[in-house]
């Protein structure tokens, strides 16, 4: 039996799709049908639409979907809550805590080389599927990067000499470890997001209060 | 009954220009080696059907400005930059710089407030107030990269200068909802706050004075989880944190304006004062949010916002700024508000097509 939200939500395949199912049912939405058919895109009759996570904020700032989840490194990426401008294309409501992941600078183990490049070339070229983040780090710190842009396994770039360092997304360091890589910098510590559409946060406060409520007590 | 949208019964024009001997409007046909010649990303053409139907609707508009005594006035798209960003009151922007042949700097204006302002303390030095002008003008402002955004858009809005709140602002929302209506846009909603709510309660609480900004920008942001963790940071009681966190949260009907306690005393007084003197259809559309902020930093009292379900961002919105034309020489309060024509011409399509559904 599920409970009507009234909401159209995002929901995020990949890493934070069984733990967002998880929090949905808490909040009496029925995700059974979600789970068992990976293929379908849209389940209008609970409200849930699935997508990548990194297309959430973008379905939700356009109303496509009233609210979503995401992770606040995808916020982060995008610019939500560091551009210029109006800058509020979705709101963020709620740190959902789950899907708790760190924003690393990481280099080959021994000495850093990213260091060395620095010292010894005046900038160090970073491999990352994060570049507005990375930029935005090394600028703050005071510190010139080449950011080179992958879409892969980024682990590889430092490996293979194309890079002296990368900037990514860890949740254990498991992968970091096995390709011979260390931690040298956290940039930030990442969890799952609650966002609304702004418009939909005026339109349907009553809706969105009653879920955010709900929420809280499970 | 709700009016018709503009252009619906009415018979499209079938022109044939030359352009359309180029695009069948019935499925796209590109001819094989055309020259195509780009024009910028945010800018676009507008071809006669599209034209027809934001003229029906910028008409309508106009009427319902002119009815109301606001008369129209144009200003140039292009302003000297030390003008324009006179009194620096944080309005939007300008994206858009060249040099003139004497090496001034010239902006393209991104919105018609600040202009309206100049015109006012330049041109209306002795007249009694109150003064009322409409506009229609395209404004310009930069934008980022694959969103959809225009770098330069129609606004349609009006300015009241010389009428204080909450009779000038209860005005202002008045001639925005006939506007809408007139239009023929049924769903809209108009969300009313106070600029000055959430400074006054930050005060009331004592936050440090170099918190307030950041807690300023998470609110406009609507990042509300960064709103907590810095109220979390800071060393004021629970119940003074509970409100910092809470009273942004609250928006609704007028019982909203209610609830809260001393600190926001005045600004929701205000708000209770334009909601009074509302007529009953125009208060039915108001939805008041004691979290609203609005962009520019010219704000200083009641800000409303326009919503329609159809379309993901406000389609317009305004407020009082009381103290910009004092920047230009005639210090009176003022109010206003801007319609972006194409979002509210986005908005009315979409009813279009769910009322043919």
């Amino acid at each position: 039996m599920s409970i009507p939200t009234g909401l159209t939500i995002a929901v995020p395949r990949g890493a934070l799709f069984e733990d967002t199912l998880a929090w949905l049912e808490r909040l009496g939405v029925s995700t059974g049908e979600v789970r068992t058919n990976d293929r379908k895109l849209l389940f209008e009759e609970v409200g849930l639409i699935t997508m990548r996570p990194s297309d959430v904020p973008t379905y939700v700032a356009a109303g496509a979907a009233d609210i979503g989840v995401t992770g606040k490194d995808v916020l982060m990426e995008q610019g939500n809550s560091t551009s210029g401008g109006t800058g509020r294309e979705v709101y963020e409501l709620r740190d959902l805590g789950f899907g708790r992941c760190t924003m690393v600078v990481a280099s080959v183990a021994g000495p850093d080389r990213a260091a060395e490049a620095l010292r010894r070339l005046g900038v160090i070229r970073v491999a990352t599927k994060y570049p507005r983040v990375a930029a935005a780090h090394f600028e703050r710190t005071g510190r010139q990067v080449e950011i080179i842009e992958v879409k892969g396994s980024v682990e590889l770039a430092p490996l293979t000499g194309l890079v002296e360092a990368i900037v990514d997304l860890t949740a254990t360091g498991t992968t970091l470890r096995e390709n011979n890589l260390v931690i040298r910098e956290t940039l930030a510590v990442c969890t799952a997001r609650l966002i609304a559409n702004p418009v939909a946060h005026k339109l349907k406060a009553a809706a969105i209060d009653d879920l955010l409520e709900r929420s809280r007590a499970a | 009954m709700r009016p018709r949208p503009p252009w619906r019964g009415a018979r499209r024009p079938r022109t044939r220009s030359a352009a359309s001997a180029f695009l069948d409007t019935g499925g796209v046909r590109y001819r094989a080696g055309a020259m195509i010649l780009p024009i910028p990303s945010g800018t676009r053409d507008v071809l006669p059907d599209e034209m027809g139907e934001l003229r029906t609707l910028t008409e309508r508009l106009r009427a319902v400005f002119s009815e109301a005594g606001y008369g129209e006035i144009y200003t140039p798209a292009l302003e000297y930059e030390v003008v324009i960003t006179r009194g620096a009151l944080g309005g939007a922007r300008p994206a858009y710089r060249v040099f003139d042949e004497n090496g001034e700097v010239l902006v393209l204006r991104s919105d018609m407030t600040v202009p309206i302002a100049r015109l006012v303390g330049s041109r209306y030095q002795s007249s009694a107030p109150p003064l009322r002008f409409a506009y229609f003008a395209h404004c310009y402002r930069g934008v980022r990269p694959q969103r959809g955004q225009p770098r330069e858009f129609l606004q349609a809005g009006v300015e009241l200068i010389g009428a204080p709140a909450p009779v000038g602002t209860a005005e202002a929302v008045t001639v925005l909802c006939r506007a809408l209506d007139h239009a023929g846009l049924a769903r809209y909603r108009v969300g009313l706050g106070d600029a000055a709510l959430y400074p006054d309660l930050m005060e009331a609480l004592e936050v440090p004075g170099e918190m307030r900004e950041h807690l300023l920008r998470e609110l406009a942001h609507g990042d509300f989880v960064g709103l907590e963790a810095a109220v979390g940071e800071l060393s004021i009681d629970e119940r003074s944190r509970d409100l910092l966190l809470s009273v942004p949260q609250l928006r609704g009907g007028p019982d909203v304006l209610h609830g809260p306690p001393g600190p926001v005393a005045d600004a929701v007084a205000g708000l209770r004062a334009v909601h009074a003197l509302l007529a009953p259809d125009v208060a039915e559309r108001v939805i008041f949010d004691l979290g609203l902020s609005r962009a520019p930093g010219y704000y200083t009292g009641a800000v409303f916002e326009v919503y329609d379900p159809a379309v993901g961002m406000p389609i317009g919105g305004g407020g009082r700024y009381d103290h910009l034309l004092g920047q230009f020489g005639r210090d009176l309060p003022a109010v206003g508000f801007a319609l972006e024509v194409e979002k509210l011409h986005q908005a009315l399509a979409a009813e279009e097509r769910l009322s043919e559904a």
